[in-house]
This record gives structure tokens, sequence and C-alpha cells, in this order.
């Protein structure tokens, strides 16, 4: 069953097998040139002083191939599409679920040996394109710092369970609905609702974040970020970390507001102990330490949900097909 | 060897059909005792019957001592079919003579003959009505 | 033996619609069974229950004396095809023997092999390419060659010209001759049953009418005509099965265990086609007055 699997698969291995080739290519003849102008440019701008110029400049190198990145957030929804959706919905839309399931295997045996396959595939594919993003993007993301923030689904291992997750989403999908168009619809829908809840309403909570009182020093790299009368925070305090928020609080523990700055011994110089005296931060935030430890977790999350659309899959295959 | 045909509009059942082409194949004197008639498969894959149909017709004629088949060869002619005495034959063709002059006698037209007799004939000779 | 298929009041409902009904048979094993009756009758449902395809709403159904599909075992001896003879668009004929291969133990590669040769199709063929006849003759191949106890076809010829419907016929009986296997043919095509089967089932509106061997249901039902009478008047032993009437003349189709000896009744032999279209046309009636089902022959 398994060497059936792949007869039908082999098409579709083939074009993401091209499609990654290509894409290694590409990383390949650019990366290395990547790393040179890093340690060229950026390493030592600290030492000359141009360090903002010198990021720009870098930053501005191959910004196409940049953009792949964005090919690692959408691959979950293209496998759970066209290799998910399909692979029940389409024997049963064109009939041949009557061919294959009269032969000598069971139904489970059947969703086990497609399902299994496409699956593993599924991982190899995330694996390698994660892996090729995380390794040419590396020098940029040191320059951004950004990993456990913006581009915190995009490195790393997340896309690996993304994309089994959304996989089972499709497969699921099309054998509830039995029609691929309308299970690839739901399947995309689907995805993108779940790893926006996850986003927003699991990944913050998923280890109780650091809260810190500390005196405030503004240092290179740090700067203040006001909003209209609103109150007074900080950016760039925790490189690499990610900072839910980082607000300046007086003596007395109330914020306190942009127009602290206009005032008194903050007019002369914002730097000063006469100014930031008293002034308080108050740091919310998770460390870069932990940036694996939440890439794991939520991996774990994606491949549990995975394994109960899977499990369920299997339940009703036996039951539902009628 | 001989080659079956199958009449489907004649009312006749398959496996009688059958029968009677062998019967009359050895009337004529196509078929011998030693001949092989066709296997199961071999007439069903031309005439597309039931195998079960040749093998009952084939059984009937074993039967009647014409035919008997030979474990993993086949199966083979070994009778011959009784030639009626021609002197039978006489004394029924007088009497049915007989018959029809007193039919004839009596009024009947030419179809009223006929429907007596293919109705007798089917009423005496089709399965399972008496 | 095992019954081919034994099915207890065996039902199946989509919805609010009963695509079978009260269905109580005992297919006999070895023979080429007919399963009859008007579209939507079904027929299909029936074979796919049998297949394990579908799931009973109710009743119990046995093939070969197992539950279908309930193991790789089961599903080992019988072979299906579907109506339309479904296969792979996309994958070559070779490739679909593959398949047979590789997901049934007891494939004759062989079998199959000859089979595609003598139908002379191209191995390396994609499936969508194929005409209807070559498609059912592929199908068919793929079902025999896993060498099957039982072979269950849902209308394998209604698609066909004649010449191609004859030829699967002919490759159906040939199977039959040499290796045995029961067969379930349905159809609505009544013309092709009377050659090919030697058992017959008459489904119609989802319920069984009748079910026998074909030679007791010949020797047992008669057309007989006569003068004009009242059916109800007939006497019991002859079940009036059909009527017609003109003003000085009756036309009954009876089914009768005795000999039909009252001198005025001329008695007319009745073909197969000729049953199953009495029967088709009671049930049809009957179903539509939703008057209660008389007796069943089982």
């Amino acid at each position: 069953m398994i060497r059936f699997s792949w007869v039908q698969f082999r098409l579709q291995a083939a074009v993401a097998g091209g499609a990654l080739l290509i894409i290694a290519v590409a990383f390949a003849l650019t990366g290395p040139n990547l790393v040179h102008l890093y340690s060229t440019i950026v390493a030592s701008c600290t030492a000359h002083g141009n360090c903002s110029t010198a990021t720009d400049a870098f930053l501005a190198h191959d910004r196409l191939l940049q953009d792949f990145g964005n090919l690692v957030i959408a691959l979950p929804a293209i496998v759970g599409i066209f290799w998910g959706a399909p692979l029940v919905a389409r024997e049963l839309e064109t009939g041949t679920y009557r061919l294959v399931w009269a032969q000598g295997v069971t139904r489970s045996r059947w969703l086990a040996a497609r399902l299994g396959l496409v699956a593993l595939a599924s991982v190899a594919v995330a694996g390698l394109l994660s892996l090729m993003v995380t390794w040419w993007s590396s020098p940029i993301d040191r320059v951004n710092m950004n990993q456990f923030t913006s581009v915190f689904d995009q490195r790393g291992i997340v896309p690996i369970g993304y994309t089994v997750f959304a996989f089972a989403m499709g497969v699921a999908a099309g054998l509830l609905i039995r029609r691929t168009l309308p299970a690839m619809a739901t399947t995309l829908v689907g995805y993108v609702a779940v790893r926006v809840l996850v986003t927003f309403f699991v990944r913050p909570h998923l280890i109780a974040p650091v809260r810190t009182t500390s005196a405030l020093h503004m240092s290179s790299g740090m700067s203040y970020i006001e909003s209209n009368n609103g109150p007074l925070g900080v950016i760039g305090a925790k490189p690499g970390a990610w900072v839910f928020s980082d607000r300046i609080v007086n003596a007395a523990g109330h914020s306190v507001t942009g127009d602290f700055l206009s005032r008194g011994a903050c007019l002369q110089s914002r730097g000063s102990a006469a100014c930031l005296g008293k002034l308080r931060e108050v740091l919310v935030y998770q460390p870069a330490s932990r940036y694996w430890a939440f890439q794991w977790y939520e991996m774990a999350i994606f491949i549990g949900l995975a394994v109960v659309l899977g499990g369920l899959c299997f339940w009703w295959i036996r039951r539902r097909i009628s | 060897m001989i080659e079956f045909q199958l009449d489907t509009a004649s009312g006749v059942a398959t496996y009688l059909q059958l029968i009677h082409q062998v019967r009359q194949a050895l009337q004529l004197g196509l078929l011998e005792p030693g001949d092989q008639l066709p296997t199961a498969q071999q007439v069903v894959s031309k005439l597309a019957i039931n195998p079960n149909t040749v093998l009952k017709a084939y059984r009937d004629l074993e039967r009647e001592g014409l035919v008997r088949p030979r474990p993993g060869q086949g199966t083979f002619v070994v009778g011959t079919v009784p030639r009626t005495d021609p002197s039978i034959q006489a004394r029924f063709m007088m009497s049915m003579t007989k018959w029809l002059s007193s039919a004839h006698s009596a009024g009947l037209s030419l179809d009223d003959i006929e429907a007596i007799y293919r109705t007798a004939y089917r009423n005496y000779f089709a399965e399972g009505v008496a | 033996m095992n019954p081919a298929v034994q099915t207890t009041a065996l039902a199946k409902r989509y919805g609010r619609k009963w695509a079978l009904r009260n269905c109580t048979l005992s297919i006999p094993a070895g023979k080429v069974v007919g399963l009859v009756g008007p579209n939507g009758a079904g027929k299909s449902t029936l074979l796919q229950l049998a297949v394990g395809l579908l799931e009973p709403t109710s009743g119990a159904i046995r093939v070969l004396g197992g539950r279908p599909a309930e193991g790789p075992a089961q599903l080992q001896r019988v072979g299906f095809v579907a109506q339309d003879s479904p296969t792979y668009s996309n994958l070559s004929v070779q490739r679909h023997l593959r398949m047979g291969a590789y997901l049934n133990s007891n494939w004759d590669q062989d079998l199959a092999q000859s089979r595609v040769e003598n139908l002379g199709l191209g191995p390396r063929q994609k499936a969508g390419s194929l005409s209807g006849g070559q498609r059912a003759q592929l199908a068919l191949a793929l079902a025999i060659a896993k060498r099957p106890e039982l072979l269950l076809l849902d209308e394998p010829v209604a698609s066909l010209d004649p010449l191609a419907r004859r030829e699967f016929l002919q490759t159906l009986m040939e199977v039959v001759a040499v290796h045995g296997v029961s067969v379930v043919l349905s159809s609505h095509l009544v013309a092709d049953l009377e050659r090919v089967c030697d058992y017959l089932v008459i489904l119609v509106a989802s319920q069984v009418q009748l079910a026998g061997e074909v030679s007791d249901l010949l020797s047992s039902h008669h057309r007989i005509s006569g003068p004009r009478r009242d059916p109800r008047r007939m006497p019991l032993q002859q079940e009036v099965i059909e009527e017609s009437h003109t003003d000085k003349q009756s036309t009954f189709l009876i089914r009768t265990d005795e000999p039909v000896l009252d001198p005025a009744w001329s008695v007319m032999r009745v073909t197969l086609e000729d049953l199953v279209l009495a029967y088709m046309t009671r049930g049809r009636d009957i179903g539509r007055r939703q008057v209660p089902q008389l007796e069943m022959v089982s």
C-alpha cells in the first residue's frame, strides 16, 4: 500500500523537490555573500560609528530573496490545500474510492499509508525549507534581532508543526466535505483561523512572562517611544527578546506621559541623571533565552492538533462514508 | 468439433438446444463416437451463456448414454442416436394421415388443424405442464 | 456451503429516502445471479452494502459467511466492479495492474497480464484515454485477477455498445467456467439475463419482488389465456402476477406449483423477460399504491 501511495504521490513530490532545489541553489549562490557582507559592513560598524547607515545598506541586499521568508509562511497552507484536501476528497469525488476500497486492504490501512507517506513528506519539505531560510537569513536576523517577534513563525521548527497541522486539516476537510474545491477553501480558512488564535491568544501565555521594575538607564540602541499624551515607553531595551510592554513609571508607580520629556531637567538632556533620576522602567517580556522553548511548545501544540485531527480521520473513514 | 448456435427467439431452453444440436450432429454423421465435444469454456466464450447450462446439457446427454466425460480431458461421444425403425415410422404416418382426413371431413380448416397440432405438441413436450 | 449473499431485513436510508427496505435474501454460491430492477430500485445500494462501501441503516448482511469489508481476508474474497467502472484516469493500464498486485495478496499477475493483452490494451495507455468498453474490461480484469470467490458487478454493461457488451459477457462466462466464481450481476437490461443467469432477484421500489433459481421460476410461472374471468375467482394455488382483459378474453401470468389442468385455458410458455417485466410492473404498482407486500419466494 505504501508503494501504491507513492505511485499516486510521485508527481506532487517531484514538484516539491524541484521547488526546493531551485530555492537551495538560489540560497547557496547568495548566502555566503551575505555572510561576507555582514562581517565586513556590519560587524565593524560600532567601531566606525555608522551602524544605522551600515545596517540599512546591508539590509538592502537580496531584497527579493528575503521575501522567501513569506514562502515559509505560505507553505503550510499550500501543503494543506494541495496535498491534504485532495487526498480523500478526490477519491470520493471521482468515484475511485469504489475501486481502491474494494481491493484487499482495509480503509484504515489505506488511509494510514496515504496519510503517513504524505505527512512524512510534509515534515521533510517544511523542515528543509525552514532550515534553508533560517540559515540564509541568519546574518539578517542578527541585524534585525526579531526572531522572537516578527519572524518567529518563519524560522526554526514551528513551520514543521504548522505544515503537519494544515495537512491534517486538509485531509479531514476533504473527508467530511467530500469535494475537493470546497475542502481546499475550508482548509485555508480553518488553518488561518487556528494560526491567528494561537499566535494572539495562546502563544503569549505559554510561559508566564518576566516582569521587572528597575531604574531607567538609556543605553545605545534604546530610544523613547511616545504617543500623543499617552504613556511613555521604551524600545530596544532587550534585543532579541519578546517585549510585551516597556513602560516608564515615576516613583509612585504611575505611567509617565510623553510631555514629561519636554519639561525641566529633561529639556537640557534627556539622558541626564537629573532627568531620569526617579524614573523606573517596568518591563514585561519573554527573555531571548526562552526562544527555543517557545518554538518547541508551539510546534508541540500544532503537532498535537494534527494528531487529534488524524485520529478523527481514522474514526470517520470507518463510519461516515456512506 | 461441432460449434453450437443459440436461437434466442425460439423460446426453447438453451440446454435443450445444445442437446438437440448434439443429437442432430450425431444423426447427420457430423459427430462420431470418439469425437470430443467443446469444453464449457469454449462454448461460453463464444456464446456468452452460463457454463452450468453447458454442463447440464452434457449431463443429460451422459444420462442418455450418448457421451461420457473423461476426467481431465473433456467430454467425448460414446454412443449413437438410435435410428427409428422405418416400419414404426410408416405406421404412425398412416395413423396421422387417417386423423387428418377425419379432421378435414369434420369441417376443421387448415388453421384449426395446425392450431390443434401445435397446442398438443407444446403441451406434451414442453416442461412442467401436463 | 455458505450462501454467497445472505441478508436479513436489510435496509438502507439516505436522509428520508429509503434506498433499500425489508430485504431478506439467501443467494446461493456457485451461481450467476441476475439482480434486476428499474433505475433507482436499490440494486447499487445492495451491491455496495455487500462489498462494505455502505453501512446498513438496519438489518444484517453476510457475504460468504463473513461481514463485508471486515479485514483484508474478507476483502480478498470479493471482487467488485462499480457502476461506470471507475479507474484512475491518469494512471496507465500497467500501473493499475501494479496497484492490484500491491493491494491484493492473492493476485494472479499472469491472469491479469493475459487478460489485458487479449483485450489489446496498451500497458502504457492512461485509463482516462480508454473507451467505456475498455475501461469496463480493465475493471473486470482487475476484479478477476485477485481471484475472488464472489464477483459483484454493478451495471457493468449498461453504457456499452452491443459488441462491447457481448465481449464483456463472453469474458465473464469464461471466468465462471474456468475459475468457478459466484457472480452477482445487476442490470436494468433484461435481454442478456436469460442466457447468462441461473438465479434471479427482482428489486423494484427498493423491495425484493422475487428471488429464485431461473429454472424453478420459469417452470412455476405460466401465461394462460381463456374466456374472460375475474382474477379473484382464480384457484387459490394460482397466484395472479399480471392480468389483462378484453371484453371476451382474459390473459393472466400466474405462479403455481400445480399443473394447469383446466382445458379452458390455453397455456403458453413464459420467458424470463416476460417474468421480469410482469414483476417489475407489479412492484411499481404496489409501490405507488403502497399496498402491503405479498409473500415472496426466497
